[in-house]
């Protein structure tokens, strides 16, 4: 969270001084890209779009396709809300971005229902949902209302992805380890069960997606030791 | 008087918006490390709901739900407007929310300041919508209940919040391994209260 505010504080002084045009993909932009995949990343670090999280992951494939459209969401709110933001009074910008968030939501929802109706019906709810998403709120609060267009797309992406990627873990050993299949297919084969495997229900139910996060925020500030909290 | 009493006390343990729904899940983490944020945040919280609900519920009475139109006369009865209805609610709980936010901002400035992007989150609270779009599934009878809805959850949500800020202040004295500070014991945590609290969910009241 801290580390987020300050960037979002540098940034435009540099983009203020720097008037010459830079390359679309500078290492700067590729950085709006890769951070959020580990040391930004929007539910381990930043804390934010945890709900759906723990919501949709009982199985890989509602994941998968939740991850592509908060991603169509955010590239597309980031971008119209940072067109905007020289317009926007300070006091009414919630319910700007909530419009045009909700806006964003409603065409994703009409384009799955017209292209991919089966997934949509399993997800019906959870798109709705996507407008209550803090993740998509957080970013054009820290990011989109002080930033260029361009950069404003990056970010969307990359921070969409670096939710994607932990919605696709968590899913995955949720899914694995709850009912031994992945993307409906079983893949722990019938032997193991006919050894007396079982599968294991408790990571089906809500609690055990909590924990599952808690143990992959473990691993991860294990690895990058520089995000561990003081206290 | 019974039933709305029992309303209130389901709509706080049995359906804890946290522990049983995991609503508003963001905020509880974010701003849970020291219990005075934690009740300000918590207030905010049950004000906005306790507010937003019943609104929510005349909207929807009087004009979302199929047939809601026909006070108007009886050419509008057929009308169905509640695929309105989330666009609707997010818009009242979005001015509710920014009237909160002028008034922290005015009488409490410190609290303000402690809060900081988590005030305008509570706009995108799950807590919040989600408590509008359950009022919607639950067909309540009448204003009353709706609001008795709303406080309840919002007391919920503050009880929970409450409960893992005291547990995170105490926890800054014990040896967790560091890693895990923060965030990562929060989650574990919070996974083993709603374990507990799933036990509610067999009362019926």
């Amino acid at each position: 969270m801290e580390k987020n505010v300050s960037n979002s504080k540098q940034e435009p002084t540099i983009l203020f001084v720097n008037k010459e045009r830079e390359p679309l993909l500078s290492k700067k932009n590729r950085k709006l890209l890769s951070d959020p995949m580990d040391d930004n990343n929007p539910i381990t670090v930043q804390v934010l779009g945890i709900c759906s999280a723990l919501a949709i992951t009982v199985q890989l494939k509602p994941a998968l396709v939740m991850s592509v459209s908060v991603m169509a969401v955010m590239a597309a709110s980031n971008v119209i809300i940072s067109l905007l933001r020289n317009l926007i009074p300070n006091r009414i910008r919630i319910i700007v971005q909530l419009v045009v968030v909700a806006a964003m939501v409603i065409l994703v929802d009409q384009v799955l229902r017209a292209y991919a109706y089966d997934v949509s019906k399993e997800l019906s709810i959870f798109i709705g949902l996507i407008i209550t998403n803090c993740i998509v709120m957080g970013r054009l609060e820290a990011f989109a209302l002080g930033h260029g267009v361009w950069k404003s797309f990056l970010d969307g992406i990359g921070n969409a992805a670096g939710y994607g990627v932990i919605l696709i873990i968590v899913a995955f050993f949720r899914e694995l380890l709850g009912s031994g299949k992945l993307l409906g297919y079983q893949v722990i084969p019938d032997a193991v069960y006919a050894m007396g495997y079982e599968n294991n229900g408790l990571m089906l139910l809500s609690p055990m997606a909590l924990i599952t996060v808690g143990i992959l925020i473990w691993i991860q500030r294990s690895r990058n030791r520089g995000l561990i909290e003081k206290n | 008087m019974e039933a709305y009493l029992n309303l209130f006390v389901k709509s706080i343990f049995i359906e804890n918006m946290i522990f049983a729904y995991f609503l508003g899940m963001c905020s509880y983490l974010a701003v849970s490390k020291t219990v005075k944020t934690a009740v300000g945040l918590g207030l905010a919280v049950i004000f906005v709901l306790a507010i937003t609900v019943p609104i929510n519920f005349l909207l929807d009475t009087y004009l979302l739900r199929p047939g809601a139109l026909s006070w108007m006369g009886s050419q509008y009865a057929t009308l169905d407007l509640s695929f309105l209805s989330f666009i609707m609610f997010i818009a009242v709980i979005a001015s509710m929310v920014q009237l909160v936010e002028m008034v922290v901002e005015k009488f409490a400035p410190a609290l303000y300041g402690a809060l900081g992007i988590f005030l305008p989150l509570i706009a995108v609270n799950c807590a919040i919508l989600g408590g509008s779009l359950f009022m919607q599934q639950k067909d309540f009878s009448g204003v009353a209940e709706s609001a008795v809805y709303g406080l309840g959850s919002g007391i919920g949500w503050l009880l929970a919040i409450l409960a893992i800020a005291a547990i995170r202040e105490k926890i800054t004295y014990s040896n967790v391994p560091a890693p895990l500070r923060g965030l990562g014991i929060t989650f574990i945590i919070t996974g083993l209260m709603a374990l507990g609290f799933m036990s509610f969910m067999g009362i019926k009241l």
